[in-house]
């Protein structure tokens, strides 16, 4: 089924999700959407699999337009959606679960179900008992009964959102197998959404690239990883000058660190920041840079390893005792992670206040707020409830109430979603807490960012953490490399 | 925004609160009406069994007092984001532990009073932490954990009635004998209410009240209510402050359990709460989470529920009339909710809800990378 969607737009308030992005889809191929987050692929894809309508926009399946009502809608007309985490019912058997909307009728007939789903997988050499149930399904399993799922469903159109996060590597070779087969011979559209370059590169015949709500374009592969790096995050920038600081003692140190989850292993992480560094984690979503962070906010023990913070063991210590110990953590959620919707500034600065009085002198608070809402720049009030702010200013909030001094700060995507006024100060802010010998780690999808303020960068890809790289002697070409998982 | 709301809109919002009253009297107008009754008839009835005597105000003041411990209790469980449905539970133990005192210890009232009620309250609060930490460390959610809580309770109450504690008469399944004089709170004339018990009642009034509005912890229980994540995040400790919120509801609670055994009844009794926990969700829930709304609607509900009682002695309609009453006026609550969900109150359709659009479009979609990524650990 050829697709094609025609300048579509999706706003949400005064964020252009999508832009204007137009693209076309020939059957028997599979394409690659990629970009950095926030792009605006799972919004794209969202529009396309009937999640959400565009707010302008045109989509047009065999030349003909279409409009999609729902998710079951869209799978009706064709188009499928395979998320990154798996829409069953965990407490249902495979087979219950595969009817489930499929067959709306009284009495369940179980035995053509039973046929057609065994049919179904045996086609693309997939291994799922229809008695077991889903909880007692590895992911790639319950993948693999979303995608017969779809295909029964009369899906010409699939979309794979980062399917193989968290599958084995056997299961990413049958799914990749499969996705081959449903193209080459059976001429359906597959698109893949995803942050790792190498499976676009081995799978896809053409990537279409996006940065910031817009199409930047298409490039058949494969190509160069250099390439696809250079078109998501635009062309590399010149570092700025800036003054050179005197760093101090180490200040946070890693040894042998080693995190597992069920998704990813990040295997030994050595590392040393000193006081009144910047050090910048780069490298696509996902390959475990997050992880890191993590450990070294006491959200998260590594299973392996020593972390140091100021000298001190603080390995296995929880979020609240790193905390108290002088780590800030800064977290890329601003409204889920760290502030309270409906509460006002001041009472966010009260809760954040290391110490505690049992009556809370709200007219001190107040005036405290006042303060820093003036050195921060806050464009509210003390009374003003944080979902109020805009999201630059949310952002300065979280920056207020942290404590000060701080040995350690770590931020996760620092300046995402502000503008280029807003991200300076936010970096200005920064660098003033380097002056109190606070070593700065963050993270940032923005390879801009990342070059310009960081005095070393690490790049993580696949869970590896490469050779720590000087940021004035850094080339477009290096980082490009090492993102794409070339040493 | 909220400034370009007309304030012939915001008188809407707020008389909004009686609209579920006057709706739920209504239908049950009307459904008397179905059962050929007249409904003046019936709230006549009703109005006398609450006000037609003395006694029968005084009776009605009684009732209202354990309601308003356990609503003022459950406001700081709510504030929290914890439903706790274990309320009721709570009460029992309270009566229970405030029984234990009064049938095994003797001495002078100044004595056993304080004593009865410390043991109430600390019994509600035990009871109250069992379900408090099966959330946090066994991930059992406070409802469930509330309503096996609530059974055990129950059959502890039957089994102590009809085993241990059961009259020299023997047992009747029906209550314990009457307690020593000393051991009751001085009571109102030939009453059911004791002063004493109004006089605690204020005082967990104006707690909950200075707790909520001006001390840390009702702060930090706040922002555990709205986002727990967020919270934790800030330094709140969840684990903490859920096991102290629902402590403190569980002593409030165990308090109003003392005060039915101690001046409703004189005895402990199989039925010793007469619903008043799961009242008082609802009383809390009628309120919309205000405090000073409290006191009113749990009087309200004392007055419907002790009108009822004549209500069938009076005239052929059974007594549950009281309780369908104010069971329809929950759901018409439930039904209508708040002014500015149903988008009463907006100066142009679709504009008032801009505001509240913005933050959380974004977070849903664009920084869906960003959501998802973060449930994924990395």
């Amino acid at each position: 089924m050829r697709v094609e969607l025609r300048d579509i737009r999706k706003v949400f308030g005064a964020v252009k999700a999508n832009d204007g992005i137009s693209l076309t889809l020939e059957s028997g191929k599979i394409y690659a959407l990629v970009g950095e987050n926030g792009a605006g692929k799972s919004t794209l894809m969202k529009i396309l699999s009937g999640y959400q309508p565009p707010t302008s926009g045109e989509i047009l399946l065999d030349d003909q337009p279409v409009r999609f009502q729902s998710p079951a809608d869209a799978l009706a007309q064709g188009v499928g959606m395979l998320y990154q985490d798996p829409l069953d019912m965990p407490p249902f058997r495979v087979i219950d679960n595969y009817l489930l909307g499929r067959d709306s009728r009284l009495v369940l007939d179980y035995k053509t179900a039973r046929d057609e789903l065994a049919q179904l997988a045996a086609r693309y050499g997939f291994d799922i008992d229809p008695n077991a149930t889903i909880d007692s399904l590895s992911m790639g399993q319950r993948q693999q009964l979303e995608l017969v799922r779809l295909l029964a469903g009369g899906a010409q159109v699939l979309i794979l959102d980062e399917p193989t996060t968290g599958i084995s590597a056997e299961q990413k070779e049958i799914l990749f197998e499969s996705m081959r087969r449903m193209t080459n011979e059976e001429g359906k559209t597959v698109i893949l959404v995803s942050h790792k370059l190498e499976e676009v590169q081995e799978l896809c015949i053409h990537a279409y690239v996006l940065r910031r709500g817009k199409m930047v374009g298409g490039q058949s592969l494969p190509c160069g990883n250099e390439l696809l790096v250079e078109m998501m995050f635009g062309h590399m920038p010149q570092r700025s000058r800036r003054p050179l600081f005197q760093l101090g003692q180490p200040v946070l140190e890693l040894r042998d660190v080693t995190i597992s989850t069920y998704e990813l292993t990040v295997p030994d992480i050595n590392l040393s920041v000193r006081a009144g560094e910047v050090f910048g984690f780069a490298g696509l979503e996902g390959s475990g840079q997050r992880l890191v962070m993590q450990v070294c906010a006491g959200l998260m023990a590594p299973s392996k390893g020593q972390v140091y913070i100021g000298g001190q063991d603080v390995t296995g210590w929880n979020y609240h005792r790193m905390q108290a110990h002088g780590m800030g953590y800064v977290a890329a959620g601003r409204l889920e992670e760290g502030l309270v919707a409906g509460l006002s500034l001041t009472e966010h600065l009260v809760l954040a206040r290391p110490e505690k009085q049992f009556f809370i002198d709200w007219k001190a608070n107040e005036t405290e707020m006042s303060q820093r809402i003036s050195t921060y720049q806050i464009v509210g009030r003390p009374e003003t409830t944080a979902d109020a702010l805009s999201g630059g200013n949310q952002q300065r909030l979280l920056f207020s109430l942290l404590n000060t001094p701080l040995k350690l700060l770590l931020l996760e995507h620092p300046t995402r979603g502000l503008d280029v006024r807003s991200a300076d100060y936010t970096w200005q802010l920064l660098y003033q807490r380097r002056e109190h010998g606070t070593a700065i780690l963050f993270i940032s999808a923005d390879l801009d960012e990342i070059i310009a303020h960081s005095d070393r960068i690490a790049v993580f890809s696949g869970g590896r953490m490469s050779r720590v790289v000087e940021a004035a002697q850094t080339t477009a070409e290096e980082l490009g490399h090492l993102i794409g998982g070339q040493a | 925004m909220n400034q370009a709301r007309t304030s012939g809109a915001s008188w809407i919002a707020r008389v909004w609160p009686l609209v579920p009253v006057v709706a739920a009297l209504l239908f049950t107008s009307g459904l008397l009406l179905l059962f050929h009754a007249s409904p003046g008839e019936a709230y006549r009835a009703m109005w006398d069994g609450a006000f037609g005597t003395p006694d029968k105000i005084l009776s009605v003041v009684a009732f209202w007092i354990p309601m308003v411990l356990c609503s003022v209790g459950l406001l700081v469980t709510f504030t929290a984001g914890l439903w706790n449905i274990g309320v009721e539970g709570q009460i029992v133990l309270g009566a229970i532990c405030a029984s234990w005192v009064a049938l095994r210890l003797s001495g002078p009232a100044w004595l056993l009073i304080p004593l009865e009620i410390g043991a109430a309250m600390l019994g509600g609060a035990l009871w109250a932490a069992i379900a408090a930490v099966l959330k946090t460390r066994g991930k059992v959610n406070e409802i469930f954990g509330g309503l096996a809580l609530n059974n055990l309770a129950i059959i502890l109450t039957n089994y102590l009635i009809s085993g241990p504690w059961q009259p020299p008469e023997g047992g009747t399944f029906r209550g314990t004998a009457p307690f020593q004089d000393a051991a009751l709170l001085p009571r109102f004339l030939e009453s059911r209410f004791s002063p004493l018990s109004l006089v605690l009642a204020g005082l967990a009034f104006a707690a909950v009240f200075f707790i909520l509005r001006g001390t840390t912890w009702g702060l930090k229980l706040k922002a555990l209510g709205k986002n727990p994540h967020s919270a934790f995040l800030l330094g709140v400790s969840s684990e903490r402050e859920t096991v102290l919120a629902m402590m403190f509801c569980g002593a409030l609670a165990g308090l109003g359990g003392a005060v039915r055994v101690l001046s409703w009844f004189d005895s402990l009794r199989q039925s010793i709460s007469g619903g008043i926990g799961f009242l008082s969700l609802l009383i809390v829930m009628l309120a919309a989470y205000r405090i000073l709304l409290v006191p009113f609607i749990a009087f309200f509900f004392s007055v419907v529920l002790n009108g009822s009682i004549t209500l069938q002695l009076k005239t052929q309609l059974h007594s549950a009339l009281g309780g369908i009453l104010t069971g329809v006026m929950v759901l018409f609550v439930l039904l209508f909710g708040s002014a500015k969900q149903l988008g009463i109150g907006k100066t142009r359709a679709g504009s008032g809800d801009a505001p509240e659009a913005i933050p959380a479009a974004p977070a849903d979609s664009i920084a869906g990378d960003i959501s998802t990524h973060a449930r994924g650990g990395d």
